[in-house]
């Protein structure tokens, strides 16, 4: 326990995720401009009968295409003499309803199917699934216009209906976010907890699928009133509501005549859309957060290596004073290798251990030059034979990787490419590092994978790696990191995602390999028994340092860092057994109508 | 021993085949244990040997196709949803990675209230209970207020065992609960389970891969190979001198934290590798 509590402090979080989102979403502009603007609107479209002189459907033969200016028609007359101020302020209240209720059905809809369907599989999904499938079938615009005699033009009846028509996209995303979450354990853990369905998708589901409905709702609230408008344009509906649509339809009629009239309901349709549009970003940016990824590819920046005295001169591979950093959320540099110095000979195997956050695998990925592009070597250096890593052109590194520094990883499983055969894979490995033939390739991959240990390469050859078990996949792997009898292998915690049994077969093989083609093998590990098993020399790693290395049996004997000590002190020993029984019926430390 | 608290008979469960009439896919071949109340029984496996399965069984998480469930008495086999909720009092479950077994958007005080509250305990009787628990899995007083990502992956198992603890059940399914920690972290976790377990009576079905887990904390060892448990027995006699021929490599292939004896054992596993296992199905070792 003693390591534990300091950890609280490190791990500290910033605030909760809510309210931290808000304040991104405050902090954007872009969210901030379109959001006023979409506000501005809508209190506009409330106060119309204050804000406006005039009825949208008040007619005078005065004000035929009054031009703009005119008294008591700020923007002119229609056509028919109708207020083109006053109309506009209706519109906007059209295009709300709109949006409110063609958004409002979708969500009801989408989000409860979504939920069931997302919750509960089998035909209960199936069924909607297939309800669904079928609505997405429909031509939306046309359907609405041919239900037009069952909506008797009314938009609110034709909107309710449009909302059933988008409710797909909603069902579909969160019938798929709701799936992720039912497969997480701790929703298991609510079930076995006593909750009820509804109190574990209100609970456990809802606050996921939040997110992503929210962000949705603004891109369904401007398709919603760009398809209202749309059908008022065409002329779909009753001509009496006033509509963007239906003033760009007028406009355009009048176009020779007066070209404005066209532009203001253009203008605010627009204006109103892309702000949805830009405000329903802004939110994705701020609740699904915009952070960029850092990418994998690139070259990790490198300090010039330090020239050093030739005291491990004789070691095959020797890492020195190695520094590691990579930035934390705030950009600063945090150390995560604080000098690393290890030797490897020829022909041995060094077990490096450690417990998570040790650096073992940084160290491993640091040699290998495979390091996430964000991550610094500041300071160390790592020689080949004499010849320096830190600093090489990729190029460089990429003519080493594979040919004099091969690579076994953790997860056999996910290292092997799922569209691609194994004897595709390992021939492709083979042909990468040799200039041979595609056909010697395939000869030697063969050979190579009946060296493994592999029953009947032939036919593995042809399979697909989901259909070979986890210990095959990872002699596949093996096989093709010695395929050009490397000198260094570096082997990542290679067993720790096998079973036992397998474990032990897949030492063997190396051990063997080793014996046959000479290499060195680091191996990266937490397991004190498979160093003991197959390890010459081992170094022990705490907080990006080595804090001990020897012999296996000298530090396996007399372990001298006390954090070694603590960890062999760790180890289960196999003459513990338990041996006090069973505690029996009606023990007194158990509270009453639990004995 | 009177009538066992937990008592698995011949339990055989199917999934569904992949693709349309696939034959069902059998994991479960019929298997039966037993655990008494205030024991701990190891159920010890390889991957895909079947050993979740029985847990998610007894959990009410995945069904049955055959065979019988009895806790305390009650055929709990098939009970319904209605009966699961009530059952939720006295068989509780700690899972393996501490990362996915608590909800993120939780605090840690919501998540461990949340089973009491389901129960109908009062929120100001939870808030005590809690606090009372923080203190028995040995976590920091001001926890109950943090989520689950502020906490090491020991600190979040320690928040999973708390849940499991919170209406004091007379069960709890370990499903490897300390595999995915690091090897100080373990050590700590599971004499925390031991502890647990003397305090309270409550009884363990712990399942894992490892055997000298299963040996630290078990009273009894079961051992499953491919669906069928091929062994059983006091956990010293099966940790230690394994009669069933799978048993045996299953205990030498584990690698021992000792060069030379590390060596001693790999030849012993060379030499029973040459043996071939026998057809599980039906074979087991005599009882003991």
């Amino acid at each position: 326990m003693s390591s534990e509590p300091a950890l609280i402090g490190t791990e500290a979080a910033p605030a909760a995720p809510k309210r931290s989102a808000l304040r991104r979403l405050i902090r954007d502009p872009q969210a901030d401009i379109t959001a006023g603007l979409l506000l501005v609107f809508v209190i506009l479209g409330l106060l119309a009968p204050w804000v406006t002189g005039h009825g949208p459907n008040e007619a005078v033969l005065s004000a035929v295409n009054a031009p703009v200016g005119t008294p008591g028609y700020p923007l002119g007359g229609d056509q028919n003499g109708r207020d083109i101020w006053a109309r506009l302020i209706y519109s906007i209240n059209t295009s709300v309803l709109s949006a409110l209720i063609g958004t409002g059905v979708a969500i009801a809809v989408g989000l409860s199917c979504g939920l069931i369907g997302g919750y509960f599989g089998g035909r209960v999904r199936g069924a909607i699934e297939w309800v669904f499938n079928l609505i997405m079938t429909f031509p939306g615009i046309l359907l609405l216009i041919v239900l037009m005699p069952l909506t008797r033009g009314d938009f609110r009846v034709t909107m309710l209906i449009f909302g059933v028509l988008l409710a797909p996209g909603t069902y579909r995303l969160v019938r798929n976010v709701t799936v992720g979450v039912r497969n997480e354990l701790y929703v298991d853990a609510a079930r076995v907890a006593g909750l009820s369905t509804l109190r574990i998708l209100g609970r456990h589901v809802m606050p996921v699928v939040r997110g992503p409905v929210i962000i949705s709702t603004a891109f369904l609230m401007g398709s919603a009133i760009s398809v209202q408008a749309g059908l008022a344009f065409l002329g779909v509906g009753s001509s009496d509501v006033p509509s963007f649509g239906a003033m760009i339809s007028y406009g355009f009629l009048n176009l020779y005549v007066d070209p404005l009239q066209f532009v203001w309901p253009a203008l605010l349709l627009g204006v109103s859309t892309a702000s949805l549009v830009l405000l329903g970003n802004s939110l994705r940016d701020a609740l699904e957060g915009a952070r960029p990824k850092a990418s994998k590819v690139g070259a990790t920046a490198r300090a010039k290596a330090v020239p050093r005295s030739g005291d491990d001169a004789g070691a095959l591979l020797s890492i020195r004073d190695l520094r590691l950093s990579y930035p934390d959320p705030g950009g600063e540099p945090k150390p995560v290798l604080n000098g690393v110095s290890v030797t490897l000979n020829a022909g041995e195997t060094l077990g490096l251990v450690g417990e998570s956050g040790s650096g073992k695998t940084q160290t491993a990925f640091a040699v290998l030059g495979v390091l996430p592009a964000e991550a610094t070597v500041t300071e160390g250096s790592i020689r080949l034979d004499g010849r320096e890593l830190v600093g090489l052109p990729e190029r460089g590194l990429r003519a080493l990787r594979g040919r004099e520094i091969a690579y076994v990883p953790q997860e056999p499983m996910s290292n092997l490419d799922p569209s691609f055969t194994i004897g595709a894979q390992v021939v492709e490995g083979i042909r990468a590092t040799t200039a041979m033939s595609r056909s010697a390739a395939r000869a030697r991959a063969l050979e190579l994978l009946g060296h493994v240990g592999i029953a009947d390469p032939r036919r593995t050859m042809g399979l697909y790696p989901h259909q070979i078990s986890g210990g095959m996949a990872q002699r596949v792997l093996i096989a093709s990191a010695v395929a050009s009898r490397p000198r260094v292998l570096i082997a990542d915690e290679p067993t720790t995602a096998l079973d036992v049994t397998i474990q032990a077969e897949i030492l063997d093989l190396l051990r063997e390999l080793q014996r046959e083609m000479g290499m060195a093998i680091l191996l990266v590990t937490h397991n004190f028994g498979v160093v003991a098993d197959i390890c010459d020399r081992m170094a022990v790693m705490q907080d990006g340092r080595i804090v001990e290395s020897g012999t296996v049996l000298d530090v396996f004997r007399e372990p001298r860092h006390p954090y070694t000590k603590k960890l062999l002190a760790s180890i289960l020993d196999e003459s513990v057994v338990r041996e006090d029984p069973p505690v029996l019926i009606g023990d007194t430390t158990r509270g009453p109508g639990h004995g | 021993m009177a009538e066992p608290l937990l008592q698995v008979e011949k339990l055989r469960v199917q999934f569904p085949g992949r693709g349309f009439r696939a034959k069902p896919h059998e994991v479960l071949h019929g298997v039966s244990l037993a655990i008494g109340q205030g024991e701990v029984l190891g159920l010890v496996g390889e991957s895909g040997s079947g050993k979740t399965t029985i847990g998610r069984a007894v959990l009410g998480l995945v069904k049955p196709s055959g065979g019988a469930i009895r806790f305390d008495g009650e055929d709990i086999t098939h009970a319904g949803a209605r009966r699961r909720r009530e059952l939720a009092r006295h068989i509780q479950v700690v899972f393996q990675d501490p990362y996915s077994s608590l909800n993120p958007a939780l605090t840690v005080g919501d998540i461990l209230s949340e089973p009491l509250i389901v129960q109908g305990a009062s929120p100001r009787d939870a808030r005590a209970r809690v606090r009372g628990l923080l203190e028995q899995v040995e976590l920091p007083k001001d926890t109950a207020d943090r989520l689950p990502r502020e906490f090491s992956g020991g600190q979040r198992q320690r928040v999973a065992i708390a849940r499991a603890l919170a209406p004091r059940p007379k069960l709890i399914v370990c499903d490897e609960p300390v595999s995915a920690l690091d090897l100080s972290t373990q050590a700590l976790v599971l004499k925390l389970l031991i502890d647990i377990q003397q305090e309270t009576g409550v009884a363990f079905l712990f399942i894992s891969h490892d055997l000298a887990v299963v040996r630290h904390i078990s009273h009894r060892v079961s051992v499953i190979y491919t669906g069928n448990i091929v062994e059983t027995g006091p956990a010293a006699a099966v940790t230690s001198d394994p009669r069933h021929p799978y048993s045996k490599r299953l205990l030498v292939a584990a690698p021992l934290a000792d060069p030379v004896e590390q060596r001693r054992r790999r030849e012993e596993r060379k030499r029973l590798a040459g043996q071939d296992l026998p057809e599980t199905r039906g074979t087991q070792a005599p009882s003991r």
